[in-house]
């Protein structure tokens, strides 16, 4: 395992990781049987992400301090994050790359093996972990809620973005400090598997492997922990697939799917919609802002609509609707297109049809911009009618949310801001329009989503 | 005998199989101009004889030969078209094109045609197939005219054959040769007295008869008149109007197109049956008062008149109703109606008037078109396009365009002479010269620039630009430029610098350079307007200006922007005369950094310098005790001591051009070049003269304007580079981001080769913002970069940059401005090294 490193120069490395473990117990430099790590020796390795290089900063019968410094190469990084910049915190941040450089260093100490001392190795012993600087993606008492049901006193000290702006406030690092006594093992499993769900990311892609290591790192302590659920859907990259393997692995239990009771809202406006549509008989049908395809997706499968247009401005929004659209069947396909445009230019490609919709689109249209928009679709495509939707600010309350429920959103209406507006664009176009409610209703505060159907006058 | 053909024409020959048409076509035509039925069968089944074939092959000649006469190309249809069906649709095709079809028949004896063929192996068909050719020719001859040719040539004999010859004759609209300069005057209707008022105005000197009435009119310098039409009707003096008006187009003084007035007067006056409605009542009357050889005048002058003018090398159109592009220099029936007519939606406003097609939203032609019919209260541009009839007769005013000044001048009208159906308001929700429409922007696109030719815009380039343009960007009306991104020197090759104002020098030979401190914030552009009406009238938009970054985007909200614009206009204000503009653009840096880019700083530099402060003081006390202990760990600390010096000098680079604001307090502006203003553009003035102004500003408020230092540098004189150098390092040693060299001159071209407008050298400490923390440990790897791809970036949008400002101060329309504006916009999403 120990490698010499010759033929990488240092100057190539990055940063510095910082971890140490220290321990009391009598006598203190059994740390380094326990570690497999020599206390008086410098000693390097070869790890995925770079060099890892143990030390001891002390090492008596009283105390002794391991201490793990991880430097970072530059070029595994940029690997890790194709497209990412070249000012990164990661050479500086405990995180994924922490927790690998640990399994990797010390995998024999945290599998619990230790041949010179196996009775201590399986004794839970006074232990300080120190990790100075640690990313956290979450609230201030993450790391509070994942070590302290461990049994780990935890010091969390947030660290200042810049001390020189105090009006930036803290960054996403803290020095963490967890002290208890556990077995080494543990200790060391706790990290493997924590550092990176503070974090959330991982410089690696998760693939059914991660299930694994994840229930071997974890099976001991993890199936009674209360954020077991949290920890794994961090762990495995939010892939919904691999948390449930690994939670039915780690105990049985399988989560409760997303609660049924409910329709989602989307579901819901996306019906309201096409019953809109089928109200006022359009066959021909533009989808302006299509993104993803979802609705057109839905559109297909009605035959009432014999030609259906999507449109978005955004070209990787069209590509995943193209995507969705290739299952179809080619009859179904060919009723379909797909079209790169925009709300803010004129296209007289789509003029003439029966219908457009603009499902939860003008929210994201800066409202000195709207008018252009209401020249594109109202003054030049013309459909015979337009149906819109847009959230009811008025109901967000009820959403928990607090101000807006999209951060693209520039606006969200209140059924009189929007009744107005509509009211203004169907008189200036020579429209009728007439409005709905969209989900549940609140009787104060109305629906949840605002709908509005545009019938051209001479229609 | 000579056959006279117009220019733009479908000709059609017309000949049985061995009449000699191809060897005719070849004599007289160009062989792109020749499209033989022959050749075509040969194109889809290999054998130009395959009768089978002709189905086909005629689909793809009509094809080809549409393509052709869209492109106003004289085009010549080989085939024996004896028949009336195919001459039918050849005619058809001509006017879906709006050219005139011709017909050439050569009529030949059956044995020349039978012995031509019999010396032809390739030709076996029977003689009868020649002597139906020959019959059906003999009886289509009469009525080619009646199928709607409109000249029909027919050579008699092999010697009518051999002595032809082909005369090609400009259409009566073409008046291309005609440069003026021109005054172009709009709707008179009978409003005598103030068309010589107006042409008083105009500098005209009018000639009277012994009676004293203006019979003519001419310029000293030789300028011409351009009516519009309808000169008359509804107005006190009709008569009046077509003695002075005929009198100076009968003296080559002016010249005129017919207005629907003066079409439906002529039909009155050669006496059909027309409506006695909008004011031919009154002319009727008044020119019955006139002796009958003026009468007879008149109406040989508006039988005279034609529907439009194409002049000045086809770059001014002039016609009554207006007309769009395809039309331009086009002869039909169609073409005509629109210009005497217009097109009509159908539909009828309140008044029950037709409501017009806004042909003129979706012009996007190169050539001017002026034009009157329908009366507006302010001639103003739409597009390319201008309605100059601005309503005399009803009481507005009577006004003239000189071209090519482009000058309005006009004259009240005396009084109301006429009610009007409509009240004369501005037709508001018609009027969006703002309109733009994805075929302005998007697929591949080469733009022509005046600095460096043509620049291709590759289609994914364009489709990358609609998002950030639709969803981002600010108002196209604002939007005028996009600042050109900027490629640093060549590589410093040795000791411990990547960049040295040496290589910048050397990238200008030996001319002379401004070297200027390098501001970091946020490149911002700034459009700002004398007084709240300039937006409305020059750019068409509501507010005082507009601020954005190099993206298009916003960087304040519209309240900010507004508090922030009337501070730069107050600064500006001794320049708005001074530069004869109500309007200015201006180039600058926009501090500090931390306005606008909070987001990368907090999420990414302030982040990292965060870390390695919290992670690397740690690392080097437990590495100090391990060294106390005796553990060889004295490397690892050095380098670590190290990267806690590069990572402090780090924090120290980026901290520097950070500052904390509140609203606009603490926001500074750095403006290094004035773009443009009204009627004109700055890129030849020299860099001290846009410092000069500057400075100006930063005089008029300080708190506002930062000033940016400078150096001049002659690369030719060891002294000043070692002067300009030593300038850079003690700027660079403090922690400044550096400075960029530019020709000193500005805009500069070596041969015929664009110049850069300059490169920007970095300071060794800030280049750790753009690079990381330790990037000078390991130069020699970054010394490879590739500038190449940057430098050639940069100047593909620096002349996109120039030609939309040309553009925008020629006051061209919207979609031309946007067009190179979003070029270069598109061609930011080349991928390159983005830490050059």
């Amino acid at each position: 395992m120990q490698t010499g490193c010759q033929g990488v120069g240092w100057f190539a490395r990055l940063g510095g990781v910082l971890l140490t473990v220290s321990t009391s117990t009598c006598p203190a430099t059994d740390l380094g049987y326990l570690l497999f790590k020599h206390p008086d020796r410098a000693q390097v390795f070869s790890v995925a992400s770079g060099v890892a290089h143990v030390f001891y900063p002390r090492a008596d019968e009283a105390v002794c301090t391991a201490a793990l410094l991880l430097e970072v190469d530059p070029i595994t990084l940029a690997k890790s994050r194709p497209g990412s910049t070249y000012v990164d915190d990661r050479p500086y941040a405990s995180g994924s790359l922490m927790a690998v450089a640990i399994g990797t260093v010390f995998r024999t100490a945290m599998n619990g093996r230790c041949d010179a001392r196996p009775e201590l190795a399986q004794t839970a012993i006074p232990l300080s972990i120190h990790l100075p600087s640690v990313a956290i993606q979450g609230a201030d008492d993450l790391a509070e809620r994942l070590f302290g049901p461990l049994g780990w006193h935890v010091e969390c000290a947030p660290v200042a973005l810049d001390p020189e702006f105090p009006a930036w406030g803290n960054s996403r690092f803290v020095s963490l400090r967890l002290t208890g006594e556990h077995r080494l093992a543990d200790a060391l499993r706790h990290l493997y598997v924590m550092l990176p769900v503070l974090d959330d990311t991982k410089h690696y892609w998760v693939g059914e492997e991660e299930v694994a290591k994840l229930v071997r790192a974890g099976g001991e302590w993890l199936t009674t922990h209360p954020e077991r659920e949290f920890v794994s859907r961090r762990y495995l990259a939010h892939q919904r697939g691999y948390v449930r393997s690994a939670l039915s692995a780690l105990d049985g239990t399988i989560p409760d799917e997303e609660p049924r009771t409910n329709r989602p809202l989307a579901v819901v406006r996306a019906e309201a919609v096409v019953a809109a549509l089928r109200e006022v008989g359009a066959r021909r049908v533009l989808d302006l802002g299509c993104g993803g395809g979802a609705l057109l997706e839905r559109l297909v499968a009605d035959t009432s609509f014999t030609e259906i247009v999507g449109t978005d401005v955004s070209a990787g929004a069209l590509d995943a609707a193209e995507r969705r659209l290739a299952k179809l069947p080619d009859r179904a396909r060919s009723r379909v297109a797909l079209r790169h445009s925009s709300l803010t230019y004129t296209d007289p490609e789509l003029a003439g049809f029966d219908a457009a919709v603009l499902m939860e689109v003008v929210e994201h249209v800066d409202p000195p911009r709207l008018p252009a928009v209401e020249r594109v679709v109202f003054g030049v495509a013309k459909p015979t009618h337009v149906v819109v939707t847009t959230p009811n600010v008025e109901y967000n309350p009820l959403l928990g949310e607090q101000k807006s429920r999209h951060p693209d959103h520039r606006f969200e209406w209140t059924r009189a801001e929007f009744q107005d507006w509509a009211n203004a664009v169907a008189e200036r176009n020579d429209y009728t329009v007439r409005f709905g409610p969209v989900g549940p209703v609140d009787p104060d505060l109305g629906p949840a989503t605002q709908l509005a159907v545009f019938s051209k006058k001479e229609a | 005998m000579d056959l006279t053909i117009p220019d733009m024409a479908l000709v059609v020959l017309i000949g049985a199989s061995g009449s000699g048409k191809s060897t005719f076509a070849r004599k007289h035509f160009a062989g792109t101009q020749v499209l033989s039925s022959d050749f075509f069968r040969g194109l889809v089944s290999d054998d130009e004889n395959n009768q089978a074939a002709s189905a086909e092959a005629f689909d793809a000649l009509h094809y080809i030969a549409g393509k052709r006469l869209r492109a106003g190309l004289v085009t010549v249809v080989d085939a024996t078209n004896t028949q009336r069906g195919p001459r039918a649709e050849l005619v058809r095709l001509a006017k879906a094109h709006d050219v005139l079809p011709v017909a050439i028949v050569l009529d030949l004896p059956e044995q020349v045609c039978l012995r031509r063929n019999e010396a032809r192996p390739d030709r076996d068909f029977g003689a009868h197939v020649v002597k139906r050719h020959v019959d059906e020719l003999r009886r289509s001859v009469r009525s080619l005219n009646k199928e709607g040719f409109r000249r029909v040539h027919v050579l008699r004999g092999e010697s009518e054959v051999d002595e032809a010859r082909i005369v090609v004759e400009p259409l009566r609209n073409d008046l291309r040769g005609e440069t003026g300069p021109f005054d172009v005057i709009g709707d008179v209707h009978g409003c005598r007295a103030e068309l010589e008022e107006l042409l008083g105005e105009l500098g005209y000197a009018i000639d009277r008869d012994e009676q004293g009435r203006a019979v003519g009119a001419a310029h000293p310098a030789g300028r011409r008149a351009v009516f519009v039409g309808d000169l008359v009707d509804r107005g006190p003096d009709t008569p009046g109007v077509l003695r002075l008006a005929m009198g100076m187009v009968e003296s080559g003084s002016a010249m005129a197109v017919s207005g629907n007035h003066e079409n439906k007067l002529l039909r009155a006056l050669r006496g059909k049956q027309v409506t006695m409605r909008h004011g031919l009542a009154e002319s009727l009357e008044q020119l019955a008062a006139e002796p009958p050889e003026f009468v007879e005048r008149a109406t040989a002058f508006c039988d005279s008149l034609i529907g439009h003018y194409v002049l000045d090398g086809g770059a001014l159109v002039v016609a009554h109703a207006g007309l769009p592009e395809q039309f331009h220099g086009r002869a039909s029936g169609r073409v005509r109606s629109f210009a005497l007519y217009g097109e009509t939606t159908g539909e009828t406003d309140e008044y029950g008037l037709p409501v017009r097609y806004p042909w003129a939203q979706d012009y996007r032609g190169r050539a001017i078109v002026l034009y009157g019919h329908t009366p507006v209260p302010e001639a103003e541009w739409i597009n390319s396009t201008m309605c100059l009839d601005t309503g005399c007769v009803f009481g507005g005013k009577l006004t003239a365009l000189r071209y090519p000044e482009r000058e309005l001048v006009s004259v009240a009208a005396h009084k109301v002479w006429y009610e009007p159906v409509r009240p004369l308001v501005a037709p508001l929700p018609d009027r969006e010269p703002t309109a733009l429409a994805l075929d302005d922007v998007m697929g591949r696109r080469v733009i022509e620039t005046w600095a460096q030719g043509m620049v291709t815009v590759r289609g994914e380039q364009s489709a990358a630009a609609l998002e950030v343009m639709s969803r981002f960007a600010v108002d196209p009306r604002w939007l005028v430029y996009l600042p050109p991104t900027m490629a640093p020197a060549e590589t410093h090759r040795d000791g411990d610098l990547l960049e040295h104002p040496r290589e910048a020098f050397a990238g200008f030979g030996s001319l002379p350079v401004l070297c200027e401190e390098k501001h970091m914030g946020s490149r911002a552009v700034v459009l700002v307007t004398r007084s709240a009406s300039v937006g409305p009238r020059r750019f068409a938009i509501e507010g005082d200006g507009a601020v954005y970054t190099r993206t298009g985007r916003p960087f304040f909200d519209e309240e900010s922007t507004t508090t922030l614009l009337h501070r730069v206009r107050a600064a500006v204000e001794g320049l708005w005369d001074e530069l004869d503009t109500d309007w200015l653009l201006l180039d600058a840096e926009l501090l500090p950094w931390n306005a606008k880019a909070m987001k990368l700083i907090t999420g990414q530099f302030a982040a990292v310098g965060a870390s390695a402060h919290a992670a690397l003081p740690s690392a080097l006390s437990a590495l100090g005790s391990a060294l106390d202990r005796g553990v060889p760990v004295g490397d690892l600390l050095s380098r670590t001591e190290s990267r806690l010096a590069n990572a402090s000098a780090f924090r120290d680079a980026y901290r520097r051009y950070c500052w904390p604001t509140e609203g606009l307090d603490g926001v500074r502006l750095a403006p290094f070049q004035l773009l443009a203003t009204e009627g004109a553009t700055y890129h030849d003035k020299p860099h001290a003269w846009h410092l000069a102004i500057a400075d100006r500003l930063h005089q008029a408020d300080p708190g506002l304007f930062t000033r940016t230092k400078r150096l001049a540098v002659d690369p030719t004189d060891a002294d000043s580079v070692a002067a300009g150098v030593a300038w850079w390092e003690s700027m660079t040693a403090e922690g400044g981001e550096g400075m960029v060299v530019k020709p000193a001159a500005n805009f500069v071209r070596t041969g015929r080769k664009l110049t850069l407008p300059g490169l920007k050298v970095r300071g060794r400490d800030y280049l750790r913002v753009v690079y990381g923390p330790d990037y000078t440990d390991h130069l020699d790897r970054l010394r490879d970069r590739k500038i190449g791809p940057k430098r050639s970036l940069a100047l593909r949008e620096y002349a996109l940059g120039l030609e939309a400002l040309d553009r925008l101060s020629r006051a061209e329309p919207l979609w031309r401005v946007h067009e190179a504006v979003f070029g270069v916009l598109a061609l930011e999403s080349e991928p390159v090294d983005p830490r050059l």
